[in-house]
């Protein structure tokens, strides 16, 4: 019972790592339909800015909290950045855009490489996170995975809030919904296109910021999370934030009760399986969103 | 306009992808003349050697340092003359932490810069990319690291421990100590398993269990499954295997799970001084590593190699067991050549069995017949300071035995 109640935990856990990858993914893929295959050095930066951060600020926890904003500014930047150099002169060709960016990918890649070193770097976590919180019966549950919990719930909420109360999100609805009416009704729709591409480049900074609490950071690691975030994206559905939530945290479940029950290797090769079966049966995904605009 | 701007962006990236093709090409039809043996090339008033270490990807957090010590050798033998009055000059290749781009860059250090020999590589997987590639070309590896044993090519020597020599005193010691069962934890590749079987085989036959195997892909950083794994096993003691900086997450979970050294003790083979530094000690303090040698262990070869690699690399780095075994190897192939005569690889082997030498981890002793070395094993604890201090040693050097052929629990191995 015990083993059962720590692995539903760290199956949430691996969820809350994949939801909060793929959430700036699902505002920049699965709104604005971009594919950003440079999403996972985003997330590579968010890291090194906490890896900097801490190199200044060396108190950990501090030095943590204030790489969150930093991050996702940086990110964010350099998303906007991408968007204005490149992505914007290829919204209509998404098979270029999906060249492109990877190129950039392994551009930013390499200057990582430049400026840190090839070695992978570590960034020391604050006390308070390297602990447990112990409850009855034997369970403990790590303070770092609740953490990350935890910013991957307050991240959601948010971005639910802004969609759905700000001018900006409605604005950003209403681009996704429909552009040209959106640009008719006088909405500035490059104007909304970067700021989405902001946030959602930034949401990959925070990533990048949560996942120095569980591993290296390296200029590689953005590789081995695109594909993750993609899946859940894709599956989840383009256009909805809730099939991404769900489809999170279900392929983190699934992964971690297939590594109880068998190997890690087993239990990614059952996970793909039951994304492809899964997509058999809805090649739209888990969510559709109804729009108007005929693309 | 934005069409065409596109248009142009596209074909620079079908260049790239057209360049990339060529050179996977380029390097494919070298494989194809197999002729026997490149001769070095020692016609100038120097001799290459060739350096081939992963200064990029996953490994790079232990191999860059593997690199640095084989370099301080170098200096260190050049300054004293260098070897038959030339000069040892190195040629480094980066194996990226790819084992195809190992094989491929020990083809170019033999047959384009015609080396004496090769030092380097750090796992398995590297050594057994780039072992036909000696072995087709009759030319010399150096291999400076623990390993799995079971293994004899007659190209490589193998200055780091075999089994018998560091997972063997290993889990003696463990058994001194009571552990009646343990669980494994290692990265998805030929070591972890290898070294995992005879593991088992040993526990069988001394009387531990073995309650848990589990394997994590190179690189991975989630551990979150097999530390709850590892937990409810309740088992005396984990032996670890995992390479490169999935230890990072490892241990970052494994406290955070609640898991200690005094609860439940991990033994580790891959994790030595430098990667102490890099995973962080507050995870690491009180922990256990199985090694030939550590930054502390005592004697004046040693502290002349930490001081001199101290004031070339700097006071904060620390030295490490495969570092030292990478630094000892430069003189044992300087030792072979010295006695042979010649740089010839063929004369060179012949001359190996029985070359001394008086190492940081005291002395070792070339074994002509393995071509592996006799060292001391030992058993250390990860302190505050990040240092590793020896809580016991086998006494001895232990001579080689890759196949275990002298311990009968280890019959069905091989």
């Amino acid at each position: 019972m015990t083993v059962l109640i720590g692995q539903l935990f760290t199956g949430v856990s691996i969820g809350a790592v994949l939801l909060l990858i793929a959430l700036g993914l699902a505002l920049t893929f699965g709104q604005m339909g971009v594919i950003n295959m440079a999403h996972g050095e985003f997330i590579m930066a968010g890291a090194y800015t906490t890896y900097v951060l801490q190199q200044v600020i060396t108190a950990a926890g501090w030095s943590l909290l204030i790489a969150l904003p930093v991050a996702f500014v940086v990110a964010g930047a350099m998303g906007v950045l991408l968007e204005i150099l490149l992505i914007r002169r290829l919204y209509a060709r998404p098979l270029d855009t999906l060249l492109v960016t990877w190129g950039v990918s392994l551009i930013l890649q390499q200057l990582a490489r430049d400026i840190f070193g090839s070695p992978n770097v570590q960034t020391r976590a604050p006390e308070l996170l390297t602990g447990n919180i112990g409850l009855p019966g034997g369970i403990t549950v790590a303070n770092n995975r609740l953490f990350i919990l935890a910013l991957a719930g307050s991240a959601v909420v948010a971005l639910t809030v802004a969609l759905r109360v700000t001018p900006l999100g409605r604005r950003i609805r209403a681009v996704v919904q429909n552009r040209d009416l959106a640009a008719v009704s006088g909405i500035a729709t490059t104007r909304v296109d970067r700021m989405t591409f902001f946030i959602g480049s930034g949401l990959a900074g925070i990533a990048g910021v949560a996942l120095t609490l569980l591993g290296p950071i390296g200029p590689t690691m953005g590789t081995n999370l695109i594909i993750d975030a993609f899946l859940v994206v894709v599956v989840g559905g383009i256009g909805q934030l809730k099939g991404t939530v769900i489809v999170a945290f279900a392929l983190g479940v699934l992964q971690a009760t297939g590594e109880y029950l068998t190997t890690l290797s087993v239990a990614k090769v059952m996970v793909f399986i039951a994304i492809v079966a899964f997509l058999q049966w809805r090649p739209q995904g888990l969510f559709t969103l109804r729009t108007r605009s005929l693309a | 306009m934005t069409l065409i701007r596109g248009r142009r962006i596209l074909a620079g990236a079908m260049t790239l992808v057209a360049a990339a093709a060529l050179a996977a090409c380029g390097s494919k039809t070298t494989d194809g003349n197999t002729a026997a043996g490149v001769a070095a090339d020692v016609s100038g008033d120097t001799v290459k050697v060739g350096l081939l270490n992963s200064l990029s990807g996953t490994m790079a957090i232990s191999e860059v340092t593997v690199r640095d010590s084989i370099m301080l050798a170098i200096e260190e033998i050049n300054a004293a003359g260098g070897v038959l009055d030339k000069k040892i000059e190195p040629v480094g290749e980066d194996g990226a932490s790819d084992w195809p781009t190992f094989a491929e860059k020990a083809e170019k250090l033999i047959r384009e810069d015609r080396v004496a020999a090769v030092f380097g590589c750090w796992t398995s997987a590297s050594r057994k990319a780039v072992k036909p590639v000696f072995e087709k070309n009759k030319a010399l590896l150096f291999y400076p690291v623990q390993y799995e044993g079971l293994e004899q090519s007659p190209y490589i020597f193998y200055t780091g421990a075999t089994t018998n020599q560091q997972i063997v005193p290993g889990l003696d010691y463990l058994k001194a100590q009571g552990a009646t069962s343990l669980y494994l934890v290692g990265s998805d590749y030929v070591f972890p398993r290898t070294a995992n079987k005879i593991i088992k085989a040993y526990a069988e036959a001394n009387g531990m269990k073995v309650l848990g195997e589990d394997y994590a892909p190179l690189g991975s950083t989630e551990f979150g499954t097999i530390t709850n794994k590892v937990k409810s096993s309740g088992a005396d003691a984990v032996f670890n295997t995992l390479n490169g900086d999935s230890n990072v997450a490892f241990f970052k979970e494994y406290k955070s799970a609640g898991l200690t050294a005094a609860s439940m003790p991990v033994v580790s083979v891959s994790i030595a001084e430098e990667e102490v530094k890099s995973i962080g000690t507050q995870y690491l303090e009180g922990q256990l590593t199985a090694w030939n040698y550590y930054q502390t262990t005592p004697g004046a070869a040693n502290e002349k190699f930490v001081a001199a690699y101290k004031a070339k690399y700097g006071a904060d780095k620390p030295t490490s067991d495969p570092m030292e075994a990478a630094y000892v190897s430069v003189y044992l192939w300087k030792a072979m050549v010295e006695k042979a005569g010649t740089f010839d690889v063929e004369k060179v082997r012949e001359a190996s069995d029985g070359i001394t030498f008086e190492a940081p981890e005291g002395l070792v002793t070339v074994d002509g017949a393995t071509q592996h070395i006799a060292k001391t094993a030992r058993v250390g604890k990860v302190g505050a300071d990040g240092l590793i201090t020896e809580v016991w040693n086998s006494g001895q050097p232990i001579t080689p035995d890759p196949y275990l052929k002298s311990y009968p629990w280890a019959g069905g191995l091989s």
